[in-house]
């Protein structure tokens, strides 16, 4: 694989920028890998890559209905935090966090990872006051917090409604200066390419439309390119799993759900981090290219279908403007839609499943992105070792029936609610 | 925008209307031995089609009833919507 470098760069601009290498190969399927997964997203890629870097499993394949990078890893809003107060969540994606911050070294590839710091913006006393006890929580268990007065945030974030008349004044925030973004194209077609290279076979335009299941174990998968024999079959296909489950007979706490995010028209540097809003659903960050990149709630019924409805967006937007007023001004650019794998406890599923040699990667609700690679790492092993990593371990399929359930908002299992 | 018909009231804007979730979800019958699985799939697991699915809306900015819709996952198209008591 060549590996890209300044020199390389020079040596390609005498050549027009011609003779790159492609940075994956579009190979046809073989009659049998060792692994497949299906879905070729952020995880699936990843869980692909580390199987060939941790395990030395190279014999593998990853089945994408589309092409890669098409999915979710593709339509979320960058975000990459850690801020949870549990402890399962917390040392799961922590990390993540890890993972992140010398991946574009590991990759050769720069996802333009940017710790830019999230800060969660607090309306009432009770509010702040909740956000102090997540931050200890999250300093006992050895990830940044720290807790901003409201003359501290005023700093940051100037333009914010600072009046006395304002309907939901900012008393204070909560920051994970860690938190931050990084370019979600890049960190699909970086794992893509290092896989690759390594001997993963990336089949793009591939459905998979049944799975050959002999006494309780799987032996193979049915394609729209034919079939091919297996032994280990992992499934990371986020909004799809329900799909894919029918094909098992499996049923799951899973409903699917659309969530929106929209992009303003470019403007110059405004916003260094990233904000949430805390009394309502709106959170936003500016990107390289200036656009605010804004997100919020699900559209709030099930839903199957990659694009949303108007008043969701209108609504995330009045919240939008409640705490930065000037962003009235900005021209809206485009909007768009994914299919949320909502889990009925808001945590996802990394798992074995009753079938042997199937695993399920899961409901990953509002935040698949910034999990990437610890997904990616844990599923990994837990293919490879037919046992959970212990940081996946908390995240089992029968925790909906032992009780364990991992409920960090305390929605309860009605995920439209948000 | 979805225009969601109300049995009770008539066609009105989905902002008027708030989601009840899937409506083929069945509480075990009161007093009745339920066992624990039975309980679990009642309170999380979901059949989550891909199609044509029955749930719950309430007309909460409107006469505040609860009924019943078959819509489709795909297309947000509705077929029909009906009161709690009748076959949708």
């Amino acid at each position: 694989m060549q590996n890209y470098s300044i020199f390389s760069l020079v040596k390609n601009a005498f050549s027009n920028h011609q003779d790159w290498e492609v940075a994956w190969k579009d190979p046809e399927p073989k009659k049998e890998y060792d692994v497949i997964i299906i879905g070729g997203g952020g995880h699936g890629l990843a869980t692909a890559y580390y199987l060939a870097k941790e395990h030395g499993i190279t014999n593998v394949a990853i089945l994408e209905k589309g092409w890669i990078g098409g999915g979710n890893v593709g339509r979320n809003t960058t975000i990459l935090r850690s801020n949870y107060m549990f402890d399962a969540n917390a040392h799961f994606y922590e990390l993540g966090m890890k993972m992140w911050e010398d991946l574009s070294q590991e990759l050769n590839y720069n996802v333009m990872y940017s710790p830019r710091g999230i800060i969660n913006l607090a309306h009432t006393d009770g509010q702040l006051n909740a956000y102090a006890r997540r931050g200890n929580s999250m300093r006992l268990n050895g990830i940044d917090a720290i807790l901003l007065n409201r003359e501290e945030v005023k700093k940051m974030i100037p333009f914010a409604d600072f009046s006395d008349t304002c309907r939901f004044p900012i008393v204070g925030a909560l920051m994970q200066p860690r938190g931050g973004t990084a370019r979600h194209d890049a960190v699909a077609w970086g794992y893509a390419r290092q896989a690759d290279s390594m001997g993963v076979d990336i089949i793009q335009n591939c459905e998979v439309t049944g799975f050959d299941v002999e006494n309780g174990k799987i032996s193979g998968v049915r394609t729209s390119r034919g079939e091919i024999k297996t032994k280990k079959v992992g499934l990371c296909v986020a909004g799809s799993t329900t799909l894919l489950a029918d094909k098992l007979n499996m049923r799951l706490p899973i409903e699917a759900h659309v969530l929106q995010a929209c992009v303003s028209e470019p403007v110059k540097p405004l916003l260094h981090n990233v904000v949430t809003f805390g009394a309502g659903h709106f959170y936003c960050s500016q990107s390289d290219k200036g656009e605010m990149v804004m997100g919020g709630d699900l559209d709030g019924y099930n839903s199957y279908a990659q694009r949303g409805n108007l008043p969701m967006i209108q609504h995330v937007l009045s919240g939008g403007l409640a705490v930065f007023p000037n962003f009235s001004r900005l021209k809206m650019l485009r909007s768009w839609g994914g299919i949320m794998d909502m889990s009925m406890d808001g945590t996802p599923i990394i798992d074995k499943t009753h079938i042997d040699g199937v695993y399920l990667n899961c409901g990953w609700c509002y935040g698949g992105f910034k999990a990437t690679p610890s997904s990616g790492f844990v599923f990994a092993h837990t293919i490879a070792k037919d046992e959970p990593h212990e940081l996946n371990q908390p995240f089992n399929l029968d925790r909906f029936h032992t009780g364990n359930i991992i409920d960090e908002k305390g929605v309860g299992p009605k995920p439209w609610i948000g | 925008m979805l225009e969601i018909k109300c049995p009770y009231c008539g066609k009105r804007s989905q902002n008027e209307f708030a989601y009840g979730g899937d409506a083929t979800v069945k509480r075990p019958n009161l007093g009745e031995e339920v066992s624990t699985k039975d309980w679990d799939d009642f309170v999380y697991y979901r059949d989550n089609p891909r199609g044509k699915h029955t749930e719950y809306w309430h007309h909460v900015s409107g006469c505040r009833q609860w009924f019943k819709a078959s819509r489709d996952t795909a297309t947000h198209e509705i077929f029909n919507t009906s009161s709690l008591e009748e076959e949708i």
